[in-house]
């Protein structure tokens, strides 16, 4: 009695967002439509419930629950904050977008909230077992979400091809793991990698699922050659479910591949290392040079995306716990600028536009001289421009490579850098230089302003003061894998 | 030893012969049978396998409930098969020889010595693993039985979110909605030109040819 006790208090944060999501479908019900902000507000507080129980839950030290099941500790927490975090900026940004649009609904936000349990379980996952029931509840609510605009066609295509392509990901992953439960006989992470230790042997089979988990692993990042499904489902989807894809899923798919491959898999360091290069190398020169030729601005950043994600595997590759300290900087910036420049897309949006195309962006910078500086911001960021944070996330994260000893693809990821940062630096082009196609008034709730300005300014300020970020993603890092 | 051996060739080759059968029928319906015929042959080697259980499992639900919706669904859709086999000799080459490829590496990894594991020993007669598996999933595994409960809900929910909408041809009316209709929602007034009389004034016609139009016209109405 005592045990489950001590479980449920473990698990707060999680039992939080469950109870609540259940809540708000069901007070949504009784919710007359123009009192229907009242589940906005609820989904928020939620959230913010949700990170204070993780803040003041956290304890510096590595916490089991549930019989090995559910692990708790510095790296989960500060990445279960992220997320909530994450999750109520976007929020915020995406309240008007969805009020004009009709798709204002209490599933709406039941769903998220949904997805980020699925998240936090992933996050807290130290069984095979459980990483995958949170994937699988992340992914089923994605699905959904894509597909909530129900008469746009696009998104209905979109929805198809990621709901099936999804479940051939997730059957890949569960395959690869019943190779590894088959081989270890056991789910749980840390005893994986004790019996891979000790028997120190190499057979085939191992690699064969450890192929089958990274390849589930990198269609869940997106990363080349499993990346088919990004840019159809960014455009595709309505601009505030992209911010959602596009943005704090990254973190938990992160954290999976932390407990899989550095925690579980370590003993096979060397073989997940070279399969995590190819891809990081392709990535990269596949997402910036694609993203050239686009002229959709969601698509461009899915294209974006893919290179971002190649940036990261450097960081996982190199297999130390400075590489993973490096990523999950990279990650977190990643995410703030996710959410600045989809952010900015929903801002330029209104009711029957959106602002989805390059043009669009045509000489902002005369219709609002502040919009068009943050997405500034972000663009250069996103291009890792100094002092924005991209440029410090990609430093470091190259820098644990060369380390590790990857020369030529560090040279290579720095030219590809090179030639991405055209496509960032044509988008400051449109703003400034260019005249504006239309003239029509920018208008966004204050609360949205306050907050975008906040995000953006945050990318510039992390840049100048990155360390704070680094020293708690380092301390995660080194404090939960010993 | 040689009875139950009997039993697993028997059930075995109707497993197969029933699979086989699911993919290469033309009609749906039969595919579905047979389809229903594999899982009960697959139960019956769990059984063999002492794994009642699950077994019984997998009569009741997928066979009692997941095939017998399935069946609905397929006879009530007109699925056009041949529609869907089209290409399906074009693309048989090369899927053939990536499905061998494939075959041959997992063959080659999986096959024979990693997964020879030493004989179980026989479990006492009174052994029940229904006990066992329930012991297990309310304890060991209750957070990820849990986790899959929530996910079923997400299902739920997400399949309501999806498909639940208002009937066109409800008649039903929304009041609040009517009284708030304004005369611009309704009526659409444009500014045009007025429309000219035609070029040809009708008075050049003579009394005649008018009635010859006119008779034309009727008849062909009447036709």
């Amino acid at each position: 009695m005592e045990s489950i006790q001590a479980d449920l208090i473990t698990v707060l944060p999680e039992l939080t967002v469950l109870s609540m999501a259940m809540f708000i479908l069901l007070a949504d019900l009784f919710l007359k439509p123009s009192n229907r902000v009242l589940v906005y507000v609820l989904a928020q507080m939620t959230l913010f419930v949700a990170a204070y129980f993780t803040i003041s839950t956290h304890v510096p030290t590595v916490g089991y629950a549930f019989t090995g099941m559910f692990v708790d500790d510095p790296l989960a927490d500060v990445l279960k904050l992220m997320i909530v975090l994450g999750t109520a900026m976007m929020f915020v940004y995406t309240r008007q977008y969805m009020q004009l649009r009709g798709m204002f609904r209490g599933e709406y936000y039941a769903l998220v909230l949904f997805s980020v349990l699925g998240m936090m379980v992933m996050v807290s996952g130290q069984s095979m077992l459980t990483i995958y029931m949170g994937l699988e509840l992340l992914s089923l609510c994605l699905y959904s979400l894509v597909a909530l605009d129900r008469d746009n066609a696009k998104s209905s295509e979109a929805a198809m091809k990621y709901f099936v392509l999804g479940a051939l990901a997730s059957g890949m992953l569960l395959y690869g793991m019943s190779m590894i439960y088959g081989m270890t006989g056991s789910l749980n992470i840390a005893e994986i990698g004790n019996v891979l230790q000790e028997s120190n042997t190499k057979n085939p089979v191992l690699i064969l699922g450890l192929v089958f988990i990274v390849a589930g692993l990198a269609f869940k990042f997106g990363a080349v050659p499993f990346q088919m499904w990004v840019p159809d489902v960014y455009q595709g989807a309505p601009t505030s479910i992209t911010m959602l894809i596009g943005s704090v899923p990254k973190l938990a798919a992160f954290a999976i591949a932390i407990r899989l491959l550095a925690q579980g898999l370590y003993p096979l360091t060397a073989d997940w290392q070279d399969m995590l290069l190819m891809m990081a190398v392709l990535s990269i020169a596949i997402g910036n040079l694609t993203a050239i030729a686009q002229t959709n601005l969601k698509r461009m950043l899915a294209y974006s995306t893919i290179s971002h994600v190649g940036f990261l595997l450097f960081g996982l590759m190199s297999g130390s716990l400075n590489g993973y300290a490096s990523s999950m900087f990279y990650i977190s910036a990643y995410v703030l600028m996710t959410l600045a420049g989809f952010g900015m897309i929903l801002m330029l949006s209104r009711k029957g536009f959106e602002a989805e195309n390059l043009d669009d962006l045509k000489g902002l910078n005369q219709r609002s001289p502040w919009a068009a500086f943050l997405m500034l911001i972000t663009m250069f960021s996103m291009a890792g421009v100094p002092p924005t944070i991209g440029f410090y996330a990609k430093f470091t994260v190259l820098q644990a490579a060369l380390q590790a000893g990857f020369l030529w693809a560090v040279v290579f990821a720095v030219l590809m850098a090179a030639v991405g940062a055209f496509y960032y630096l044509r988008i400051v082009k449109l703003m400034y230089f260019d005249a504006p196609q239309e003239n029509a008034m920018i208008s966004a709730p204050a609360d949205m302003k306050l907050v975008l300005s906040v995000n953006a300014i945050a990318l510039l300020a992390l840049g100048l003061m990155p360390q704070t970020l680094m020293q708690i993603c380092g301390v995660a890092i080194g404090a939960s894998l010993q | 030893m040689i009875f139950t051996d009997i039993i697993f060739y028997t059930l075995a080759t109707i497993l197969l012969f029933a699979a086989i059968r699911v993919i290469t029928t033309r009609n749906p319906v039969v595919a579905a049978l047979h389809l229903v015929l594999a899982f009960f042959t697959a139960a019956g080697i769990w059984l063999l396998l002492e794994a009642e259980f699950l077994a019984i499992a997998l009569v009741l639900v997928y066979v009692g409930a997941v095939m017998v919706l399935f069946l609905f669904v397929v006879m009530m859709l007109d699925i056009n098969l041949d529609k869907l086999r089209e290409g399906f000799w074009d693309y048989l080459p090369m899927a053939g020889i990536i499905g061998l490829l494939m075959a041959v590496e997992m063959v080659m990894v999986l096959g024979g010595k990693f997964f020879i594991s030493a004989k179980m020993p026989p479990k006492p007669a009174d052994y029940s693993n229904t006990a066992e598996l329930g012991r297990v999933l309310y304890s060991d595994y209750l957070l990820p039985f849990e986790l899959a409960s929530v996910v079923l809900l997400v299902a739920i929910v997400a399949a309501i979110v999806l498909t639940l909408r208002d009937r066109k041809e409800s008649k039903s009316m929304n009041a609040a909605d009517q009284v708030l209709v304004k005369k611009a929602d309704r009526l659409r007034i444009i500014s045009m030109p007025s429309e000219q009389m035609p070029a040809e004034p009708i008075s050049t016609r003579s009394a005649e040819q008018t009635n010859e139009l006119v008779n034309k016209h009727v008849n062909k109405e009447t036709k």
